[in-house]
């Protein structure tokens, strides 16, 4: 489906066809004290040239690669886009397209996001996957939901202090104007959630962790899994870099009954945040309880292969407030790019860069092992990990951005008190072994000045 | 859609407003829902049923009837606790349309039977039928 914006002549014959003389007359509905008078600040008009220029101003404000090496992931990761994605999806059909879902008009956008679905369910080891959610966190609240829905009368559900802190944060933004609570489970010394709190809990829907999670520690799933379920709740599954799962077992692999994160890695850029990919898929036998849309395969009256949404009885246009959930869109561009990121790499691609991630982010802790840093969890890794440093690391931190260009880290006492002091580092496919050595000579460099003095 | 008169209504059940219909059989009820509520619903494609064992209050929902066109709640006429859910509903939901009354979604032990004694007759039902 094309976008075709209307002309004056278009816009003019609908105005008179309806009888309003002006677009404004289409608001006349709206009070006049809930209107905005006056300009909207949004700068003066630019040329194309000034445009650019200013756009160059600010971006060399801010550390972002390529210029800088930034060693923060956090649920933003730094990874190459292989250009078959940004090819493809340069196709104005893809771009323009608001709500694609008529079966008559939209196959190709259908059979893309048909596409996604299998190569998400495969990906996370699951039965199925619904068209997408906004983002990580998002898909984390409306799993919990689920899990409510799914278990009819619990109220309560449980989540590990391991999951990224964004992510929790919208899970109380939904859950705290509903009947049902939030429990927090914390993590041990290594960095593992600790799930012996279930134990003196009853009426627990559904439990989340998060693997590799937030310290980028990969939690030990099956275990966890087998003590979730014998508790009677279900298992969820959160993540924020699914590239973990080339090379790790799937919380699916592991039993999770739904699983859920954000898909930033596959494919989009990290922009500022967003735009984002909600990931969602589940068991089979969760399959109605699953929120959003879900495209799926059928056959034309002459027997051709077609895509059609499917199960949309489970959606609000039909259900109303019995509903799975609000969500009655999808993030049609970002997931799209993720299945053409997914299809363009394949298993074995996918493999391949998840084992560099590995490797380059435990060469840069052993390296930086050298330098002084301790680790602060002993557990296995995937592409970041949590150092901290015996000397004050903020001032090298300062040097290593000011002399190499790099971000050294993110400190982690604003998210959690006990670990002030402590900083969560990146490193992906992108990093290279110059990148770690220059890095590791700034450390040491000014160690050396921080102990001496 | 049938015409009132095609309805099948059969004078040995009691029913709901909800278009439920229950039957005492032995120490247990039936419950299934009407010949009205399975025409209004069209192609029955999913019962969603609850695990035995489970215990419900009058008027609490106790499952679901997905057709091609919109989905229902089922609420148990009567309190009580889930002694059988019919298998064969599973993989062919589409036997309530074919007969909804041999087809019987769930068995229920009642706290209390006389409960069923305040449920609608067929007579109250039709009125409901015919608004």
């Amino acid at each position: 489906m094309r976008y075709l914006p209307h002309t004056d002549k278009e816009i003019f014959e609908m105005l008179d066809t309806i009888g309003k003389e002006s677009l404004d007359d289409l608001f006349c509905t709206v009070p006049e004290d809930c209107r905005y008078e006056g300009d909207i600040e949004v700068g003066k008009k630019l040329t194309e040239w000034q445009l650019d220029e200013h756009f160059e101003e600010l971006a060399d404000k801010i550390a972002v690669g390529p210029r800088h090496k930034v060693l923060i992931g956090a649920g933003r990761y730094d990874h190459y886009i292989p250009e078959t994605v940004r090819a493809l999806m340069s196709r104005s059909e893809f771009l323009t397209a608001y709500t694609p879902y008529q079966p008559e008009m939209a196959q190709g956008t259908l059979q893309g996001i048909f596409e996604y679905q299998t190569l998400t369910a495969r990906l996370l080891g699951v039965d199925a996957a619904n068209a997408s959610m906004y983002d990580g966190g998002s898909a984390l609240a409306e799993a919990l939901l689920m899990g409510l829905r799914v278990s009819r009368k619990k109220k309560t559900v449980a989540v590990s202090r391991a999951i990224h802190p964004h992510y929790l944060e919208v899970v109380r933004t939904y859950l705290q104007e509903t009947e049902f609570k939030i429990v927090e489970l914390p993590f041990d010394k290594n960095g593992g959630t600790d799930l012996s709190k279930l134990r003196e809990l009853d009426d627990i829907a559904a439990v989340a962790v998060q693997s590799p999670n937030f310290f980028g520690v990969v939690e030990d799933l099956e275990n966890l899994g087998k003590d979730i379920h014998e508790a009677g709740a279900l298992f969820i599954g959160s993540f924020s870099e699914p590239l973990a799962y080339g090379l790790y077992k799937s919380p699916g692999e592991c039993g999770a009954d739904i699983v859920c994160g954000e898909g930033q890695s596959m494919g989009l850029a990290k922009g500022f945040g967003g735009a984002s990919l909600g990931m969602f898929g589940c068991k089979e036998k969760f399959v109605r309880n699953l929120p959003g849309r879900l495209v799926g395969q059928t056959v034309d009256k002459e027997g051709k292969r077609g895509f059609v949404l499917t199960l949309s009885t489970r959606e609000q246009h039909i259900r109303r407030e019995k509903a799975t959930s609000n969500i009655c869109s999808n993030q049609g561009v970002c997931a799209m790019s993720a299945g053409m990121y997914m299809a363009s790499v394949g298993g074995t691609g996918l493999r391949e860069i998840a084992k560099l991630n590995y490797d380059k982010a435990n060469y840069l802790k052993s390296q930086l092992l050298t330098v002084g840093a301790e680790v602060v969890f002993d557990a296995p890794i995937f592409n970041e990990f949590v150092l901290r440093f015996p000397f004050d690391f903020e001032k090298v931190r300062k040097k290593l951005f000011e002399e190499e260009k790099v971000v050294g880290g993110l400190p982690l006492g604003k998210f959690f008190f006990e670990l002030e002091g402590s900083h969560l580092f990146c490193a992906t496919e992108t990093l290279s072994k110059e990148d770690v050595d220059r890095i590791v000579a700034c450390v040491k460099r000014y160690r050396s000045k921080e102990v001496a003095a | 859609m049938k015409e009132f008169d095609e309805l099948n209504l059969p004078d040995n059940l009691r029913y709901t407003e909800d278009h439920e219909w229950a039957k005492l059989e032995g120490d247990v009820v039936r419950i299934g829902v009407s010949d009205y509520a399975q025409d209004q619903l069209g192609d029955i494609v999913f019962v969603e049923m609850p695990e035995v064992g489970d215990s419900f209050e009058k008027g609490e929902e106790f499952g679901t009837l997905e057709s091609v066109k919109a989905v229902s709640e089922l609420y148990l006429p009567i309190s009580g606790e889930i002694t059988a859910v019919n298998e064969a509903l599973v993989d062919e939901p589409e036997l309530l349309n074919a007969d909804s009354y041999a087809n019987w979604i769930i068995e229920v032990r009642p706290e209390n039977a006389d409960e069923l004694e305040g449920l609608l007759s067929v007579e109250q039902y039709i009125e409901i039928v015919k608004g």
